[in-house]
């Protein structure tokens, strides 16, 4: 009789180095995989998921080792394994999908030469043969058109188009174990479904086992057949996917599973027809011609947080970029607290620059590395309100102490925080303006479920505190429902819905009602929806050409 | 200290890297004292055999070649710092310039570079260096505008990645002017390939010295430069004599150091595992 175990591991530590000190991170895990089975691994970031899911494949990333333990793929012991026996494992018989496609693909090379790179390198089959395979699996994976996509480039194809042809880059050799590290993170909700559906399939389709590394919970419970809960290198808790969701025995998984709370209705203040930020008949585009936004209108009000949400692409982040005067619109007026303001920055005076802040969705690029946290939050004192020396050290400890942070981390540099921190010195940067308007591009969707709703909480709480207005971008309908009181739906650069976050929106319109259903099945997390994944998918396709056409 | 931090962590060719240029700037700075002659002095017969009065052997002139090696590196060390530095000044500058500003300031600095690399180095240094004149000088600003252009390009490369980021652009939103944008949020993060190539330029600047005073346009006599020495004995190569090797084999000395030190910034710079 086979071991059904295509994958077991036993008490394995992995050890990460700091300084020169070797600290556990993952800590003594054991794991065990079937054929075929599907496993979902959850916790928030440093974990230890993604260093787990790496040394399934007896790999650990650069600074870390495995100290002990054992991981027997398919019998084989893989610690203290040989490298070069370890090479033919790996994109072979065990596969990996990363996080963000468009950084793991070569951008010289068309997406079929590098689908074809795995099997020629391990000899399984000749350029022509892993051609036609790949067109197969292509369609399999719903590519468009994939007798020809693979002819592309990879900045020729969508974000959700490329993380789909990563994955069928993995199941080139057709591999008993593929390990996704969090393959949709970086996607849009309606393109998330799109790629999880044809994962879903896929797998199921060749009998593949599947890791898969991720901190949404709604991910893991459409395609996971068990769940691993994973906290500070330990095993908090494990059981079937169906179970744990229906009945979490611990309290840190019930955390994860709760969904954010909702933003009590505040009552409405004297400030309500107070208008910060009013945008008027507002079309822009970057070359001249093809306008990227149209006729945009829209007004914030005073201590309000107004959401944008709009798949990508819809000019969310385009119509920040022209009320920043980054990039000048070419008709429409922008007025700041009753003042009309040049449509380019440079012809902007400091005060109103002040004024406006902005706080991004990557931490790790809005942050200089090369900088301490307190030059990046001591610059805006000094730059606008001219503080300098004790006293700007006193306000940037003030401000730290703001943002939930120890004033020790002063003298820290970004690369030394996590992500949930660094966006917390983002959000100092901000406050160091002493603004009255913060847009918010995306800022916690590059951040997990627990430390994004901190970080949430503090917007909210700082809005209570210091009456500033957000204009908050996003395209993720939990943020929206945690946060805002009025919401702007965006589409090929026009505002096509808008309403209050508690009444609804005004034109139900369907790509708006099509992310809250996602939502609501994502959220709602019951067994039974599992297998309307790709069903799903087609609808929101569907919905997506029908708001194409004749919405307007 | 964190400097010593580092070094402790170095591997071993970077150590060797650092002595063999510590020992080349030794003999540079202590030059007078540890030569036994002086720079020009006449000591005794033409390309003598090495012997415990002249540890080289003498030159084409009877020269004692240990004194002029040591003079040699002072002048050869001394104007290729300066004028790498100096092209890097002029260079950077410009590429940053040219990065941040973008529109017309980086088209016109762009496309000037390009005229000036359209010539061969050499021929357009021959040509500026007959017309003005070979002084130590006129050497070092015509070396460090040629290659000015290099590190040009280099550095408006690398200041466009950093100039994308959303740092930089939050900066920007805060009203901060060019020379902030470009001294705390670009430079920071452009110096570890700026470093790199400081090395590899410091290397090409002797040798390109070296070729030109082996044309006669660089480093007039009778002052030492391990480039002319190498042309002026080159004679003694047809006689079996090694005299001309010695500085040939002190420049590929230096530049060998010198690449092991840059190879490990590389190596630091780029983060990659061994």
């Amino acid at each position: 009789m086979q071991n059904p175990h295509i994958l077991v591991i036993k008490q394995l530590v992995i050890e990460g180095q700091s300084g020169s000190q070797w600290t556990p991170i993952v800590k003594g895990i054991d794991l065990t995989l079937k054929k075929g089975e599907v496993l979902g691994l959850i916790g928030e970031s440093g974990a230890g998921k993604s260093t787990l899911g790496l040394a399934a494949m007896g790999y650990t990333q650069q600074g870390c080792r495995i100290s002990s333990g054992s991981i027997q793929f398919n019998g084989m012991e893989l610690v203290g394994a040989l490298k070069s026996d370890l090479r033919r494992l790996r994109g072979n018989r065990i596969a990996y999908v990363a996080q963000s496609a468009a950084a793991s693909f070569n951008p010289a090379h068309r997406l079929i030469k590098q689908y074809a790179e795995a099997p020629i390198q391990h000899g399984l089959m000749g350029f022509a043969e892993a051609e036609q395979k790949a067109v197969d699996i292509y369609r399999q994976l719903l590519l468009p058109d994939p007798e020809n996509i693979g002819y592309r480039y990879p900045h020729q194809v969508s974000g959700g188009q490329l993380q789909r042809a990563m994955v069928a880059m993995a199941m080139a050799c057709q591999p008993d174990i593929i390990v996704f590290d969090e393959p949709t993170t970086a996607l849009d909700v309606t393109t998330q479904i799109e790629v999880l559906a044809a994962i879903k399939q896929i797998t199921r389709e060749y009998n593949t086992a599947a890791i898969y590394i991720t901190h949404d919970l709604a991910v893991v419970a459409q395609l996971a057949d068990r769940i691993m809960v994973l906290r500070h290198g330990n095993l908090v808790e494990e059981s079937d996917a169906r179970e744990m969701l229906a009945d979490p025995k611990e309290d840190y998984t019930r955390q994860l599973l709760s969904v954010r709370t909702l933003r009590d209705g505040k009552a409405l203040s004297i400030f309500d027809r107070d208008v910060i930020l009013e945008v008027e008949n507002a079309s822009a585009s970057y070359n001249g011609s093809d306008m990227v936004l149209e006729e945009i209108d829209l007004s914030i009000k005073r201590g309000r947080t107004i959401a944008l949400v709009g798949e990508s692409g819809s000019g969310k982040s385009t119509l920040a970029r022209v009320i920043t005067g980054l990039l000048p619109p070419s008709q429409g007026r922008i007025i700041f607290d009753g003042q009309e303001l040049p449509g380019k920055l440079a012809d902007r005076d400091r005060e109103t620059l002040r004024r406006m802040q902005m706080i991004y969705q990557m931490p790790d690029t809005a942050l200089n590395p090369r900088q301490r946290i307190s030059k990046i939050i001591g610059r805006p004192i000094s730059f606008y309100a001219d503080i300098n020396g004790r006293e700007k050290d006193v306000r940037i400890k003030e401000l730290l102490d703001m943002v939930e942070l120890p004033a020790t981390y002063m003298d820290r540099y970004p690369s030394e925080l996590s992500g949930g921190e660094k966006q917390r010195i983002c959000i100092a940067r901000a406050l160091a303006a002493e603004p009255d308007l913060i847009i918010c591009d995306e800022v916690t969707s590059a951040l997990d479920q627990l430390v994004a709703e901190g970080v949430l909480q503090l917007l909210q709480r700082l809005q209570a505190e210091l009456g500033v207005s957000y204009l908050f971008i996003t395209h993720d309908l939990a943020t929206v429902k945690a946060i805002a009181d009025e919401i702007i739906v965006m589409l090929n650069g026009r505002i096509v819905d808008a309403g209050s976050a508690r009444c609804g929106l005004r034109n139900h319109c369907p790509i708006g009602q099509g992310a809250a259903s996602t939502l609501i099945i994502g959220v709602g997390l019951n067994g039974r929806g599992k297998n309307k994944l790709p069903h799903l998918a087609c609808l929101l396709t569907r919905l997506r050409r029908c708001v194409n056409g004749p919405i307007q | 200290m964190a400097f010593f931090k580092l070094l402790r962590s170095s591997p071993l060719s970077a150590r060797i890297g650092l002595a063999i240029v510590l020992i080349n700037i030794a003999a540079a700075i202590l030059a007078p004292v540890i030569s036994p002659y002086g720079e020009t002095e006449i000591v005794g017969d033409v390309w003598v055999s090495p012997s415990p009065d002249h540890y080289l052997g003498t030159d084409h002139l009877g020269r004692d070649l240990f004194t002029r090696l040591v003079y040699g590196a002072r002048n050869t060390i001394a104007i290729a710092f300066v004028t790498t530095v100096l092209s890097f000044m002029v260079g950077a500058l410009c590429g940053f310039f040219a990065a941040t500003l973008g529109g017309w300031t980086d088209l016109s600095l762009s496309r000037g570079v390009d005229i000036i690399m359209a010539f061969p180095t050499l021929i357009f240094a021959l040509m500026v260096l007959s017309v003005v004149g070979t002084s130590i000088t006129s050497l070092i600003i015509v070396i460090a505008l040629l290659d000015s252009t290099r590190v040009f390009r280099l550095s408006r490369a690398v200041a466009m990645d950093i100039e994308i980021m959303e740092f930089v652009e939050a900066a920007r939103l805060r009203g901060e002017g060019t020379w902030w944008l470009m001294r705390h949020e670009i430079l920071p993060n452009a110096m570890p390939p700026l470093v790199a190539e400081f090395g590899l330029r410091f290397c090409f600047v002797f040798l390109f010295i070296a070729a030109l005073s082996f044309l006669g346009l660089g480093i007039q006599p009778p002052t030492a430069d391990w480039g002319s020495m190498v042309m002026e004995n080159a004679g003694a190569i047809t006689f079996g004599i090694f005299t001309p090797l010695v500085p040939a084999g002190a420049i590929a000395f230096l530049t060998v150091g010198v690449n092991l030190i840059v190879d490990w910034f590389l190596h630091l710079a780029s983060g990659l595992e061994d």
